[in-house]
């Protein structure tokens, strides 16, 4: 196995990136999975469609309308530099972002399920044990749906990992910035390195088959344990 | 909880004792009226609330925990040392608030807690703080101390309910609302935990409100009673004068009879019989087992009692008792009469065709002998 000094450095980037988003969208979409199991509100199914949106667009699609919302003239890109922070574009912090939109749906909709499938029962009886609304959500709601945030995690990390054509339309290829694996192994193809190529791709079918095998395994223990709750 | 002494305009004076000041309308978003409300309910000892499926019981149960929210509605409770309003046109205070225990029909326990921690989930926040001793006398009284370890998923349905009893007790409520809590079970299951359910009206003085379509469950434990049907309060009472009521519905007849509590006062050993003593007479039944001057329990169904004019000797049945017609109702659109009868301080109801009222010429102040063929021992 080869890796050079640049595989090494994309590598890390990789899993700094897909880190971060993960634990972003733990926290964002807790809380967007919830409000969508309880809410009664005609905007349900908007919120829910744009969640999803990620799923069936062409990357590229979103990745250049994500490059000129947070351009210089973009909403976000104005909202950043009056924050002092420049633009997002071509730095981590713009993978990040984007990231985080990207793999939404792969976390949102497995907490949405688990959170559903708990049903109203559970916390009807909370209530009549005196737990409030706070209460009930942390004593009940997170315990019942952790296999659904075992997944929500899994899939979500996976997913930014997998990452490329939003990257390359916003992150481009600054080494140590912006480069991950996918972006690294399409290097070394477009300049003819073989070898270097097989290596990091290797690398990463070997990573996704145990990513997906720990998921299919988490999956079957807890449908065990606890019966259901999973998502689709 | 702090007693709340607001008075409300929806409270009706004067406010009695030991109730619950219940008001509460519910439509369905078809507009049809499901639960229409307004009336007392005892608040002291076992009260069942009984109907059929639909009659609307379970929404009045949960109208009254605060799980269902009837636009409009009142709920009060009185009792001898503390009230409060728990809902008028102001005031609607959530679940949480409101000092119930609630047993649902169906197993409700956490699943990702075992029974121990189920319980630990209610002493953590029960409204007073759970003493050993109170701790030690509701696994006691519920018999769960083998199974604490146990996960939901390892326990059967009774034990589960067991469990969910002992937990809502925990919260040490002043009111315990329990919705069909034996009916996701069988029969044997249901005869297993019934006395779980008697000792524990014995052992905590707290009142109990019983949902239940089963009269053989109402008989066994409860003192009063709520009849619904369609939604509405059609009878209310001791359990034993509504049950001698000949003017219910008919869907609820094949229920009519009387429920009388006696004493065992005397064995026959050789044909293995004991006599049980009610207030100004007594009646054999087979010995099952009891002490002497054991109180108990009673049901005599109306179809289990016929009339003759004369005191058959000639008749397989032991137990013949001179009564008194005071009322019939042979108001009925089928053949069938039922007719109250008055024995000293207490009463019985037969049920025979209208012919056979015709022929014996029944009517009000005939004296006749009133023929138990079965007399159902329910407690």
């Amino acid at each position: 196995m080869i890796l050079s000094e640049a595989d090494i450095g994309a590598i890390g980037l990789t899993l700094r990136l897909a880190t971060t988003v993960t634990i972003l969208l733990l926290i964002i979409g807790t809380p967007i999975a919830w409000w969508l199991a309880r809410t009664q509100s005609w905007l349900k199914g908007p919120v829910a469609a744009v969640v999803a949106l990620p799923l069936v667009l062409p990357p590229t699609v979103l990745g250049f309308y994500l490059l000129i919302a947070m351009g210089p003239s973009g909403f976000i890109g104005e909202f950043t530099q009056s924050l002092g922070l420049g633009t997002l574009p071509f730095t981590f912090g713009g993978l990040v972002f984007a990231s985080v939109i990207y793999s939404m749906p792969f976390v949102v909709q497995p907490l949405h399920n688990a959170m559903v499938a708990i049903g109203n029962r559970p916390l009807e009886v909370a209530a009549t044990l005196r737990a409030g609304p706070i209460d009930r959500f942390f004593s009940v709601v997170l315990p019942l749906a952790k296999p659904g945030f075992i997944t929500a995690s899994i899939l979500g990390f996976a997913h930014t990992v997998g990452e490329f054509g939003v990257i390359l339309m916003i992150g481009g290829n600054i080494p140590d910035e912006t480069r991950v694996v996918s972006v690294q192994v399409y290097d070394h193809v477009e300049s003819l390195e073989y070898a270097q190529a097989h290596s990091l791709s290797a690398l990463l079918v070997i990573f996704s088959f145990f990513v997906l095998l720990a998921l299919y395994a988490s999956q079957r223990k807890s449908s065990l344990a606890i019966g259901g709750g999973m998502p689709r | 909880m702090t007693a709340n002494t607001r008075a409300t305009h929806s409270i009706i004076e004067p406010n009695l004792p030991n109730t619950l000041q219940v008001n509460f309308t519910l439509t369905s978003s078809q507009q049809i009226t499901y639960l229409d409300i307004d009336t007392r309910i005892p608040a002291k000892g076992v009260t069942a609330i009984y109907g059929h499926s639909g009659s609307g019981k379970t929404s009045l149960l949960r109208c009254i925990a605060g799980l269902e929210k009837a636009p409009n509605g009142s709920l009060a409770i009185h009792k001898d040392d503390w009230q409060a309003t728990w809902q008028d046109s102001n005031i609607f205070l959530p679940v949480h608030k409101r000092p119930i225990g609630y047993v649902f029909q169906e197993a409700s326990l956490f699943a990702h807690l075992n029974a121990e921690k189920n319980l630990r989930y209610a002493i953590k926040r029960a409204d007073k703080k759970v003493t050993q001793e109170f701790y030690q006398r509701v696994i006691a009284v519920m018999g769960i101390n083998d199974i604490l370890e146990r996960y939901p998923n390892q326990l059967s349905g009774g034990e589960r309910q067991r469990i969910a009893i002992a937990r809502a007790l925990l919260i040490q409520p002043r009111l315990l609302l329990m919705d069909e809590p034996l009916a996701a079970l069988d029969h044997q299951r249901k005869q297993e935990i019934l006395p779980y359910l008697e000792k524990l009206q014995q052992s905590f003085d707290i009142p109990i409100l019983y949902v239940s379509h089963s009269m053989d469950e109402v008989a066994r434990l409860a003192d009063h009673i709520v009849v619904l049907d369609q939604g509405k309060v059609i009878a209310e009472g001791k359990l034993t004068d509504v049950f001698s009521r000949i003017d219910l519905p008919q869907r609820l007849e094949d229920e009519s009879g009387v429920i009388l509590t006696g004493k065992v006062v005397e064995k026959d050993s050789q044909w293995n019989l004991m006599r049980i003593a009610f207030a100004d007479h007594s009646i054999w039944i087979p010995d099952s087992g009891e002490t002497l001057e054991q109180t108990v329990r009673t049901r005599i169904l109306a179809k289990d009692v016929s009339l003759s004019l004369t005191q058959h000797e000639d008749t397989s049945i032991v137990n013949r008792l001179p009564v008194k017609v005071v009322a019939i109702n042979a108001d009925t659109d089928n053949a069938m009469a039922l007719v109250r009868l008055k024995m000293g301080g207490e009463f019985l109801v037969a049920k025979m065709t209208q012919k056979s009222v015709y022929h014996l010429n029944l009517s009000q102040g005939t004296i006749v002998w009133a023929q138990v063929k079965s007399v159902a021992l329910v407690r």
